[in-house]
């Protein structure tokens, strides 16, 4: 890659990645150096939150939240709970592995695990249905504890995996989620062994239930909106911008005196971070944890949900989890139920061979045929996740 | 490393390892044989199938998740193969072949157009191992296929010392595996084909410049490196058994060999083979609960201080 080319990358990769609006406010260099600028709004006086605001959001994000906000109040619980919430927690899991493949490059299999770790520390800290095992302590203990826990092991995880590359990354990520998968399987004492621990419920704070459909819908989805713009946000910040800078060339990044590994690792915490309160999230969920939850069909699954959606845009995710979900609750009614995973399989591998962007990818691909040749244009950025 | 560092860690290492053997050996020595034999023959079986797997990566750059499906359909086939005809090599035949004709075709049509592009190569290998092993679960249902060893190898071989009777299956295993290693050996050292396929693992580009069907030899080593696993598969049938989830767990068997031996390198495959096998026998024999976190700690050892594995060299 030449000096040019990497430059547009680093530019390109800061406005993260061809929405319009968002590139203009990020090529600017600071929030200081732009007020000095020539703005390009008639009314200067107006306070700096609301051109903030003005030019981040657009029609489609106002209609995407009045959407969510409004979409419990009309579905059935059915639609709120198993398809909303477990979209939104799905996606949240799905997230950490767009972080952390979309912006840094590296592909790890062990977000799940990760997850896994968060809901059996809950399971195992909180109240569960095996009280020999279950410790019992109070929701604001656990949560936080559980939270801390996985991200610790995510973090660790990270650091064993960041001394490989590209698909080696892959290996020992996957190596390590199903050694975690067996050990939960095979040990007893703490992990309760196949059958897991069940009856792993929200709890009821300020009067409300947070297992209950609703408010467990709004919770998911703050969670999912905080993470959103924790993605959102990190892209831009310099860490952001140097983690961007070493997926697309560490050597590089190396000489110019950043710390590549630190960076990497740090990538990895973030991303342990976000899963693991997609796993608190998922295991309230299920209301259950068990080695399954864990395999390597769920490690996969992640993987598929991220790449379905596109690792693009932190968006991707979610979208890539809504179609997960969607296949799994209502695709199979076509086919025999048993046969989820040939039709899971089957559209991943239609996404991988024809749109390797996922849905974002065609979503760009549509909007190229109907727009002008400007946004033709757009629709190029740089590969994520490439090898240089 | 220095020198001092070198015998630190090689104390720190096989100290604990001779302590054991020590005192395996003089609380039970026949446990501690059988074990050792039942690691060995495990890790023949690993080593046939994860031969192929660091095979095809060594030359493409190709991680192959669906090498434990290929692995499964070999046995299934090896399973079908033999009950209709009754005659295990012909299964076994038919294994190898089964498997190298789809790996032939997995190459020819999908990953001959995304030269170059590992990660998405293997996600296509994922989303081809999800659909192989659902569309076998459908056609061979749940249950346990258990293919029986022929009758020359059935039942135990007697008058062994110390270990009395040992099962002539798994005992056949051992020099399988070695002459397999050895069979590789030679076809990549002292053939043509085998020649070609090495100045590729080195590069690439050099050997298709110098007027070489680069494609015709990625299609031959595909095809050899998935016949291995299909092969493996109908040993693997008598030896395991075959049931849905045995293709994760021979691609883990496989990543963790390759891993640990460095990939792209047969003699690696050996050595990773060896070590995996004995130690998750061992495990299993005396510390059952925890036979898996071996397995780990020696992932973690060896990532440790060989990040590329034993006999791994810069890609």
């Amino acid at each position: 890659m030449s000096a040019a080319q990497w430059r547009k990358a680093m530019n390109a990769g800061a406005a993260a990645q061809g929405w319009p609006r968002q590139r203009r406010a990020a090529s600017a260099p600071a929030g200081a150096a732009r007020a000095e600028a020539p703005a390009p709004y008639a009314d200067q006086d107006a306070p700096r939150w609301l051109k903030w605001i003005w030019e981040r959001v657009a029609a489609r994000h106002v209609f995407v939240l009045a959407f969510v906000l409004v979409y419990p109040l009309v579905a059935t619980p059915f639609f709120t709970f198993q398809i909303g919430a477990q979209s939104l927690a799905l996606g949240l899991i799905a997230l950490s592995l767009t972080f952390l493949s979309g912006y840094g490059g590296m592909i790890s299999l062990a977000q799940m695990t990760v997850a896994g770790i968060a809901g059996y520390m809950v399971a195992i800290l909180g109240v569960s249905g095996t009280a020999e095992i279950s410790l019992g302590w109070p929701w604001w203990v656990v949560v936080p504890l559980a939270i801390a826990i996985a991200t610790v092991c995510g973090t660790l995880i990270g650091w064993l995996s960041v001394r490989t590359e590209g698909i080696y990354t892959i290996m020992i990520t996957l190596a390590i989620g199903v050694a975690f998968h067996y050990l939960a399987l095979q040990n007893y004492s703490v992990f309760n062994g196949f059958q897991g621990l069940q009856k792993v419920y929200a709890p009821t704070v300020l009067g409300v239930n947070w297992g209950e459909p609703l408010p467990f819908y709004f919770l998911a989805l703050a969670c999912a909106l905080g993470g959103y713009f924790l993605v959102q946000y990190l892209v831009r910040t310099p860490f952001g911008i140097a983690l961007q800078g070493v997926r697309d060339n560490p050597r590089r990044m190396n000489a110019l005196g950043f710390n590549v590994t630190a960076h990497r690792v740090a990538a990895y915490a973030v991303a342990g971070f976000i899963a693991a309160v997609g796993g608190v999230l998922f295991v309230w969920y299920n209301s259950l944890i068990t080695p399954g939850s864990i395999g390597t069909s769920w490690l996969i699954n992640i993987l598929i949900i991220a790449v379905l959606g596109g690792m693009r845009h932190p968006i991707g995710p979610f979208l890539g989890a809504i179609v997960f979900v969607l296949l799994q609750n209502f695709a199979i009614d076509v086919f025999a139920r048993e046969r989820f995973n040939l039709v899971i399989g089957g559209v991943f591998l239609a996404i991988v061979l024809f749109s390797p962007d996922g849905l974002l990818g065609l979503w760009a691909a549509f909007r190229a045929r109907f727009a002008n040749a400007d946004a033709r244009s757009r629709i190029s950025p740089p590969r994520p996740s490439g090898r240089t | 490393m220095s020198r001092f560092w070198k015998w630190f860690w090689g104390i720190a290492i096989g100290g604990p390892i001779a302590v054991f053997v020590v005192w395996a050996l003089a609380s039970n020595e026949r446990l501690f044989l059988v074990t050792l034999l039942n690691g060995l023959t495990l890790a023949s079986l690993y080593f046939i199938v994860a031969a192929g797997f660091t095979l095809v990566f060594g030359l493409m750059r190709n991680v192959n998740l669906a090498h434990g499906s290929l692995y499964i359909l070999g046995g299934y086939l090896g399973y079908v193969v033999a009950e209709q005809t009754g005659f295990w090599l012909v299964a076994l035949a038919a294994g190898f072949l089964v498997a190298a004709i789809v790996g032939l075709a997995m190459q020819v049509s999908i990953f001959r157009f995304m030269q170059g592009e590992d990660l998405r190569q293997t996600m296509v290998t994922i989303g081809l191992s999800i659909v192989i092993a659902d569309l076998l679960l459908w056609t061979f249902g749940g249950q346990v296929h258990q293919l029986s060893p022929p009758a020359w190898l059935d039942g135990p071989l007697r008058g062994i010392p110390v270990i009395n009777a040992y099962s002539k299956y798994r005992l056949a295993l051992l020099p399988l595996g070695i002459a397999i290693g050895v069979l590789l050996w030679l076809f990549l050292n002292r053939t043509r084909v085998g020649m070609l396929i090495r100045a590729g693992v080195d590069d690439r580009g050099m050997l298709s410049a110098s007027g070489v069907n680069v494609n015709l030899v990625f299609a031959i080593t595909f095809a050899i490196g998935a016949g291995l696993a299909g092969f493996g598969g109908v040993i693997g049938a008598v030896e395991l058994s075959m049931v849905p989830g045995e293709d994760v767990r021979l691609l883990l068997a496989s990543l963790v060999v390759v891993i640990v031996g460095g990939m792209g390198s047969v003699v690696g495959a050996a050595i990773g083979a060896a070590i995996l096998g004995v130690a998750e026998t061992f495990g299993l024999a005396y510390a059952p609960t925890y036979s898996v976190v071996f397995t780990f700690v020696i992932l973690v050892l060896v990532l440790a201080f060989r990040p590329r594995g034993i006999l791994g060299r810069p890609a």
